[in-house]
C-alpha cells in the first residue's frame, strides 16, 4: 500500500465508519445471502437427485427384463404320440393338442435327472411344472414346422416360468414361495440341481423386444414387438397428418393472416389447446372418432388420429418460430424481383425454416409417442395383440396396443414378474425418447442459423 | 498525465475525496481502461467526458465496484476512498456501496411505491429506528432529490408511474436516502427531455454542498454547466484532467481539444 | 354395373377424382400452351399454373361433396331407421344403441356376405328372421351380439336399402361434379387466364382451413362432450352431480355419482405437487438465472429439463412401485416401517401422487420461471445494487417482486397441468373417492374416474358411462379458465418490460 503515491491534497476526514470493517449487521446480511444461496443450490440438487433416482429405479429394475431363464432339454418326439399314422400328413399331426405335447415334456424331465444324475423325489408332471405355460405350444409349433424331427430325440431351450425365472433374478427366494402355489421349494431344488448341471441358464431374451404381449398367466413370454409397431403406426399418422397441416396453418398464421379478431382467436385457442389435458382428447376421439364415425375401437388409426390433434398445437407453435426467425429482409428481396407473396414464402422462407420445423416435429412426436392417457380412452390396452399385422393397413386398422400402454397394462397386472416388464419397456420406450431428441438436437447444432 | 495532477492541484481547495492509481479494467480480453490515476475532490461535481466507448462509463462503475456484478470484467490497481482501498479483501461492497450511491442513465425505479423507493436502501442498511424514523428519512431524501412537492400527496402510488424527469429525480433521492458521502451519475440525463434535464442538473449542484458527485456526461454543454472538475476520457486513457473552465478553453492535449471543437466523438 | 354404382367403398370415385385431376392438369396445360402458340413467354402464368388450377378445380369440390356426404349420409340412414324400431323391440337391460348396432352389424354382415358372393342379392334381401340367422351368419363370417329378431332384420334391410340408394346418388353427384368441373375449367383455360392468381387463392384457402382445424378440434371437444353431458343430465340429476357428496356407481342403476369427492382428490393431489414443484422450481430457476455460472447453467438446466420430457406413465410406474412403497415403509407397517407408526396402509395415496406430480412439474415450474426472472431488465437489479442490497437482497425485494404476475402465471399453468394430470393419478393415487383431510389415504381424482367410466365395455346410455364425460367438460372447463388467466397474466407481465 505504501509504493501508491500520496495523494496531491489530503484525504477527507471520513465520515462513516470505515469500510475495512464489517459491521454486525453486513455481517447478518452476508449470512442472509449465503443461506439464500444455499436454498438455490439445494433446489437443483433435490432436482438432480429425483432424476438420478428415477433414472437409477429404471435401469436396476427394468434390465432384468432382458433377459430370460432357459432351461435345455432333449425332447422325445415320440411318433406314436404325435403322428399315429406314420404318413407325417400335417393335417394329422395338426389334430395333436398342445396336451398332447405335455407327455414329452414330463418324458424330458425323466431322461434329464437321470442322464445328469440329479436325485428328485418329484414327479415328472411336478417337474415340467418350472416350464413356462407357453412351453407346450413353444414345441408343438416347431414340431409343426419341422415334422420330419418326428421320431427323434431334439434338443429345445424352453423358457422356464416366471418364478424360476425369479428366483434366478433374485425376486424370488425359498421364504418368499411359502403360500405359492406356483412353485415348491422341492422345484427350486430341482433348478438348483439343473443349474449345477448347466442346463438352466440366464441369457438376453430377444423376444422381449420383438415378441408379442402374453397372458397373465405368461409373464415370462410377454414382449413389446408389436405394440412397437402400433407405436410405429401411430407415429405414421402424426407424422402424415401433424406436420402439412401443422406447417399450413403456421404459413397462414404467420405470413398471411390480417390481424383481425378471428386470427386472435385461432391464437389464443392454439395455445390453450397446447394445455388441455391430453384425456380430453381421449374423450374427444372416442366421441368423434369411435362413437360417431364408427372407425374401429381400438385401431392405431384413431390413436394416431387423436394424437395428431394433441401434437397439432406443438408443430404449429414451434414452427412460427421458426419461421418468424427467418428476417423479413429475404421476404423482402424476393418480392422485390417480382415473386408473389405465396412463392416467397413456398420458395425461400419455409426452405430456411425447414431444419427448425423438423426439430419442432420430432419433438412434438416424441411427446406423442409417450401419451397414455388418451389411449386408454380408446381402448388400446387392456388386450393381447398376438401376432404383428401383415401390412400397413391393418397395421392402421386392426386392434393393436402402443408402448406406453402396454407399460400400463403390465403395471396393472398382479403377478410382480410384470412390473419387471414395465420397467423394461420404459427403457424401450425412453431409449425411442431419447434418439428423438438426441436426432432434434443434432438437426438444431447442424442447421441452426442466427441471422 | 502527472502533468495534469499538478497543475490541478494548486486550485484544489476541497480535500481528496477518491484516489485512483494505475487503474486496469479488462472485459474479457479486452482491455478496457488503461492506467488512469485520478483525485476526486469531496463537494465538487467531477464530470467525466469522452467519446462513445471510451470507457468513462466503466471507471465509474470501478468507484463503487458495479463491475463485480459482470462476470467477465476484471480490475485491477488501486482506488481509494478517504484512504480506504475499496478493492481490499475485507470491504465489503454491498457496504462500499452504501457509501457510494449510483444513479443510472435510465431511470429505473423498482415497481413499488414512491415511498418503498425511497424507503430501500435504508431499510436494507437498517438506517432507520422505527416507523417515525423512516417517514423522516424518505421526507428528507425526497426533499433533496427536489420532488418532494410533486409527491408528497401520492407517497403510495407507484414509482413507475411518475414522467421521466420526476423517476429520475426519484431515483436521485432514492440514492440520496441512504446517506452516501459520493454520488454517481451515469449519464442521468441522457433519457429525459430538456425540461427535466435542467430540474436534474439544478438538482446536481444543490447535492454539492453535501456529497462528492462524479457525473458521466455525453453532453460537453452539461459538463461545462454542473461541473469544477472535468476528466476527459478517450480510448480507455485518462486523457486529460483539471479544472472545468481551463479543460473547455485551454486544453492542453490535442485529443481534447478535437474532441471539445467536435472533430471526434 | 348396379353393385359397382351401389358401392359404398370410396376407394374407386377417389382413384376416378385423381384420374380427372391429373388428366386435367395435362389438359389444362396443354390447351393453355397451344393458346400461347406454344411460346411459354405469352402466357400470364408459368404453365405449370394452369395445370394445377385445373387439378384443384376439379379434385377439391368433388373431394369436398364426398367428405361431406360421408359425415351426413349415416346420420340421416341412422335416424330414419332408429325410428322404425319400436319401443317393445328394445329388450330389458337393452338400449336402442345397442339394437342400433347389431342392426348396423347384420346390415354390413349382408353386404359383406353379398360381396363375396357367399349369397346372391336377391337372397339377401328375402331372408327371413324365421330362418336362424344368427347360425346362418356365424357360418358365414359374420358375428351377431344376439339373436335376430323380425324388427330388427326389418331395419337392417331399410338400412341397407337406404345406404344403396344413398351410396348410388353419392357416386353418381361427386363423378358428376368432378367432370363438370373438368369441363369449365379448361373451357376458361387460355393464354391471358390468370392461372396463378386463382391457384394461389385455393393454396390460401387451403392454409385458412388448416389455420381453423384449431377452432375445429376446440369445437369438437366442446360439442362432443356437451351433448353426452346433456344426456346424462337428463338421466341423473345435475343437483346430484354438482352438490351430492359420494361418488358410488352402480351398474345396476341408482348410483350417486357427485363431483365433489373427485374434485376434492384432485386439489388435493394438486395442491401437494404445487407445494413440491413451487418452491423447488422457483429456487432453482432463481439458482440458475441470478447466480450460476454459463457454465453450471449449461449442464443443470438441460438436465433439470429431462424431467419435463419423461412420459407421464413412466411417474406413474415411479410412485406406484417406488415411493408408494417407499412410503409405506416410512409411515406403515407397525413397528417394522421407519417411523413405527401404522397409518398408511396401500402404496397408493394423494402423498404419493402428489409428491410424483410434484417431481414431475418442477422442470415446468422452473423453466417457466427462469424465462420470466430473465425478462425483469437488468437496470432493476443495478438500481438495487447500486443501493448496496445484496443479491439475496435484490432478488427477493426488487427481482422477485417485479416478476410476480409472471410467476403467477407460471404457478396457475402449472396447477392446470396437475389438475389435468392422468397416468400418475390412475397408478397411483387410488380409487377410494372420499373428501378426508389424510394425505396418507388413497383418494380419486376427476381424470382417474373418466378413464375407469370409460374403459371396458361401456353403455353409452348408462349414467355411469355418461358421467365421465360430464366430468370431461368440468376437467375442461377447470383447466380452460386457469389457461386462459394464466396466459393473459404472463401476456400482460410481458408487455410491461417490452
Amino acid at each position: 500500500m505504501s509504493d501508491i503515491p500520496n495523494p496531491a491534497a489530503p484525504f477527507a476526514d471520513p465520515r462513516g465508519a470505515s469500510l475495512l470493517k464489517q459491521d454486525g449487521r453486513t455481517k447478518r446480511r452476508n449470512a442472509a445471502e449465503g443461506r439464500f444461496k444455499l436454498y438455490g443450490i439445494v433446489a437443483i440438487t433435490i432436482g438432480l437427485l429425483m432424476l438420478l433416482t428415477l433414472l437409477f429405479t429404471i435401469i436396476s429394475r427394468g434390465t432384468g427384463a432382458f433377459q430370460q431363464t432357459y432351461v435345455t432339454l432333449s425332447v422325445p418326439l415320440l411318433e406314436d404320440k404325435l403322428d399315429k399314422n406314420g404318413n407325417r400328413n400335417l393335417e394329422d399331426i395338426k389334430k395333436v393338442s398342445t396336451f398332447g405335447y405335455s407327455p414329452l415334456l414330463n418324458a424330458a424331465f425323466e431322461n434329464k435327472i437321470e442322464t445328469a444324475g440329479i436325485d428328485s423325489d418329484l414327479k415328472a408332471k411336478a417337474m415340467a411344472g418350472i416350464l413356462s405355460k407357453d412351453a407346450a405350444a413353444q414345441l408343438r409349433d416347431h414340431v409343426l414346422a419341422n415334422p420330419e424331427l418326428i421320431g427323434s430325440d431334439a434338443e429345445f431351450e424352453f423358457l422356464t416360468n416366471s418364478r424360476v425365472d425369479g428366483y434366478l433374478k433374485g425376486r424370488v427366494s425359498r421364504d418368499s414361495i411359502a403360500n405359492d402355489k406356483n412353485i415348491s421349494a422341492e422345484q427350486l431344488d430341482l433348478v438348483d440341481a439343473l443349474i449345477a448341471d448347466g442346463s438352466i441358464e440366464k441369457r438376453f431374451n430377444l423376444d422381449f423386444i420383438t415378441g408379442a404381449d402374453a397372458s397373465d398367466a405368461r409373464p415370462e413370454a410377454a414382449g413389446m414387438g408389436v405394440a412397437m409397431i402400433g407405436s410405429f403406426a401411430m407415429m405414421l399418422v402424426v407424422l402424415v397428418l401433424a406436420l402439412p397441416i401443422g406447417v399450413a396453418a403456421s404459413i397462414y398464421l404467420e405470413e398471411f393472416a390480417p390481424k383481425n379478431w378471428i386470427t386472435d382467436i385461432i391464437e389464443v385457442n392454439i395455445s390453450n389447446l397446447a394445455a388441455v389435458p391430453s384425456i380430453v382428447f381421449g374423450i374427444l376421439g372416442l366421441a368423434v372418432f369411435i362413437n360417431y364415425m364408427h372407425l374401429p375401437n381400438s385401431a392405431p388409426l384413431v390413436g394416431g388420429l387423436v394424437l395428431t390433434l394433441m401434437t397439432l398445437p406443438t408443430i404449429i407453435i414451434s414452427t412460427r418460430a421458426s419461421l418468424k426467425s427467418v428476417p423479413p429482409s429475404i421476404r423482402d428481396a424476393a418480392l422485390g424481383v417480382g415473386a408473389s407473396k405465396m412463392q416467397s414464402v413456398f420458395h425461400h422462407v419455409l426452405p430456411l425454416a425447414a431444419p427448425g420445423i423438423l426439430t419442432g416435429t420430432i419433438i412434438g412426436l416424441a411427446q406423442a409417442l409417450g401419451e397414455t392417457a388418451p389411449l386408454l380412452l380408446i381402448g388400446m390396452v387392456g388386450f393381447i395383440a398376438s401376432n404383428p399385422p401383415e401390412s400397413i393397413a391393418e397395421g392402421l386398422m386392426s386392434p393393436n396396443s402402443a408402448m406406453p400402454a402396454q407399460i400400463y397394462e403390465w403395471a396393472k397386472r398382479a403377478d410382480p414378474a410384470f412390473y419387471e416388464r414395465a420397467w423394461g419397456g420404459i427403457i424401450i420406450l425412453l431409449v425411442f425418447l431419447i434418439s428423438m431428441n438426441a436426432i432434434a438436437v443434432l438437426l438444431r447444432r447442424r442447421f441452426e442459423r442466427r441471422w | 498525465m502527472k502533468d495534469n495532477r499538478y497543475s490541478e492541484s494548486d486550485v484544489t481547495i476541497q480535500p481528496v475525496k477518491i484516489a485512483a492509481r494505475n487503474v486496469q479494467v479488462y472485459y474479457g480480453d479486452s482491455h478496457a481502461i488503461r492506467d488512469v490515476d485520478i483525485d476526486i475532490a469531496d463537494k465538487t461535481v467531477t464530470a467525466f467526458i469522452g467519446p462513445s466507448g471510451c470507457g468513462k462509463s466503466t471507471f465509474l462503475r470501478c468507484i463503487n465496484r458495479m463491475n463485480d456484478t459482470i462476470d467477465a470484467a476484471r480490475v485491477t490497481g488501486d482506488i481509494r476512498i478517504d484512504g480506504e482501498d475499496i478493492y481490499d479483501k475485507r470491504v465489503d461492497p454491498v457496504q462500499l456501496r452504501a457509501k457510494v450511491g449510483m444513479v443510472f442513465q435510465k431511470p429505473n425505479p423498482f415497481p413499488k411505491s414512491i415511498y418503498d423507493n425511497v424507503a430501500y436502501g435504508p431499510r436494507i442498511h437498517g438506517l432507520a429506528r422505527n416507523k417515525a424514523d423512516l417517514d423522516d428519512i424518505v421526507e428528507q431524501a425526497l426533499r433533496r432529490g427536489a420532488i418532494w412537492n410533486e409527491v408528497k400527496d401520492r407517497l403510495h402510488a407507484p414509482g413507475t408511474g411518475l414522467s421521466g424527469g420526476q423517476q429520475q429525480r426519484l431515483c436521485i433521492a432514492r440514492a440520496v436516502a441512504t446517506e452516501p458521502e459520493v454520488l454517481l451519475m451515469d449519464e442521468p440525463c441522457s433519457a429525459l427531455d430538456p425540461i427535466a434535464t435542467a430540474q436534474v442538473e439544478e438538482l446536481i449542484d444543490e447535492l454539492r454542498q453535501n456529497y462528492s458527485v462524479v457525473i458521466v456526461t455525453h453532453s460537453m454543454q452539461q459538463a461545462a454547466r454542473v461541473s469544477q472538475k472535468t476528466a476527459f476520457f478517450h480510448l480507455g486513457n485518462l486523457v486529460e484532467f483539471g479544472d472545468t473552465d481551463d479543460i473547455f478553453t485551454r486544453p492542453q492535449d490535442p485529443r481534447t481539444e478535437s474532441y471539445i471543437t467536435g472533430r471526434i466523438g | 354395373m348396379g353393385q359397382i354404382l351401389t358401392t359404398g367403398a370410396v376407394l374407386p370415385l377417389v382413384v376416378l377424382i385423381a384420374a380427372l385431376a391429373l388428366g386435367g392438369y395435362f389438359l389444362a396445360r396443354k390447351r393453355a400452351l397451344a393458346s400461347a402458340k406454344g411460346d411459354s413467354r405469352n402466357l400470364h402464368s408459368l404453365p405449370s399454373y394452369y395445370g394445377y388450377n385445373a387439378l384443384m378445380s376439379v379434385a377439391v369440390p368433388a373431394l369436398l361433396v364426398l367428405g361431406i356426404w360421408l359425415l351426413v349420409q349415416p346420420m340421416l340412414v341412422q335416424s330414419s331407421v332408429v325410428d322404425m324400431i319400436p319401443a317393445s323391440a328394445v329388450p330389458e337391460g337393452s338400449s336402442v344403441n345397442l339394437i342400433m348396432s347389431d342392426v348396423r352389424r347384420l346390415a354390413d354382415g349382408l353386404d359383406a356376405a353379398v360381396s363375396t358372393g357367399v349369397i346372391s342379392a336377391d337372397d339377401a334381401t328375402g331372408l327371413s328372421a324365421a330362418d336362424d340367422l344368427r347360425a346362418w351368419l356365424a357360418e358365414r363370417g359374420v358375428a351377431l351380439g344376439a339373436d335376430v329378431s323380425p324388427e330388427v332384420l326389418e331395419a337392417a334391410q331399410a338400412y341397407r336399402e337406404m345406404t344403396a340408394t344413398g351410396n348410388f346418388w353419392r357416386n353418381i353427384l361427386v363423378a358428376l361434379i368432378a367432370l363438370v368441373a373438368l369441363m369449365l375449367v379448361l373451357r376458361e383455360t387460355n393464354k391471358d387466364f390468370r392461372a396463378r392468381n386463382r391457384v394461389e387463392g385455393g393454396i390460401k384457402a387451403l392454409l385458412i382451413l388448416a389455420a381453423s382445424l384449431a377452432i375445429l378440434t376446440t369445437v369438437g371437444i366442446v360439442l362432443s362432450m356437451l351433448f353426452e353431458t346433456i344426456n346424462f343430465f337428463n338421466l341423473h340429476p345435475w343437483t346430484d352431480f354438482f352438490f351430492g357428496s359420494s361418488w358410488a356407481p352402480n351398474f345396476r342403476g341408482d348410483s350417486d355419482l357427485s363431483i365433489l369427492p373427485l374434485l376434492w382428490g384432485t386439489l388435493y393431489i394438486s395442491f401437494i405437487a404445487l407445494l413440491v414443484a413451487v418452491p423447488i422450481g422457483l429456487f432453482a430457476a432463481i439458482y440458475l438465472s441470478e447466480y450460476a455460472g454459463p457454465k453450471v447453467r449449461a449442464t443443470a438446466k438441460p438436465l433439470l429439463e429431462i424431467l419435463a420430457g419423461i412420459p407421464t406413465i413412466v411417474y406413474g410406474l415411479f410412485a406406484l412401485l417406488t415411493v408408494g412403497p417407499f412410503l409405506v415403509n416410512v409411515f406403515g407397517r407397525g413397528d417394522a416401517g421407519l417411523l413405527g407408526v401404522d397409518w398408511m396402509s396401500g402404496a397408493t395415496s394423494v402423498l404419493t401422487a402428489g409428491l410424483v406430480m410434484g417431481i414431475m412439474l418442477i422442470p415446468f415450474v422452473s423453466s417457466l420461471s427462469d424465462d420470466i426472472i430473465n425478462a425483469v431488465p437488468q437496470s432493476l437489479r443495478d438500481g438495487s445494487f447500486g443501493l448496496g442490497a445484496t443479491q439475496s437482497e435484490t432478488i427477493r425485494q426488487v427481482v422477485i417482486p417485479a416478476a410476480l404476475p409472471g410467476i403467477v402465471g407460471a404457478v396457475l399453468l402449472a396447477a392446470s397441468r396437475a389438475i389435468g394430470e392422468t397416468m400418475i393419478v390412475v397408478l397411483g393415487a387410488g380409487a377410494i373417492a372420499r373428501i378426508s383431510g389424510n394425505p396418507l389415504e388413497a383418494m380419486t381424482t376427476i381424470t382417474t374416474r373418466i378413464v375407469s367410466q370409460l374403459t371396458g365395455d361401456s353403455d353409452f346410455a348408462s349414467p355411469e358411462t355418461l358421467v365421465a364425460f360430464a366430468l370431461g367438460l368440468t376437467l375442461f372447463v377447470l383447466t380452460l379458465g386457469l389457461n386462459v388467466l394464466a396466459l393473459y397474466i404472463v401476456r400482460k407481465y410481458r408487455e410491461q418490460y417490452e
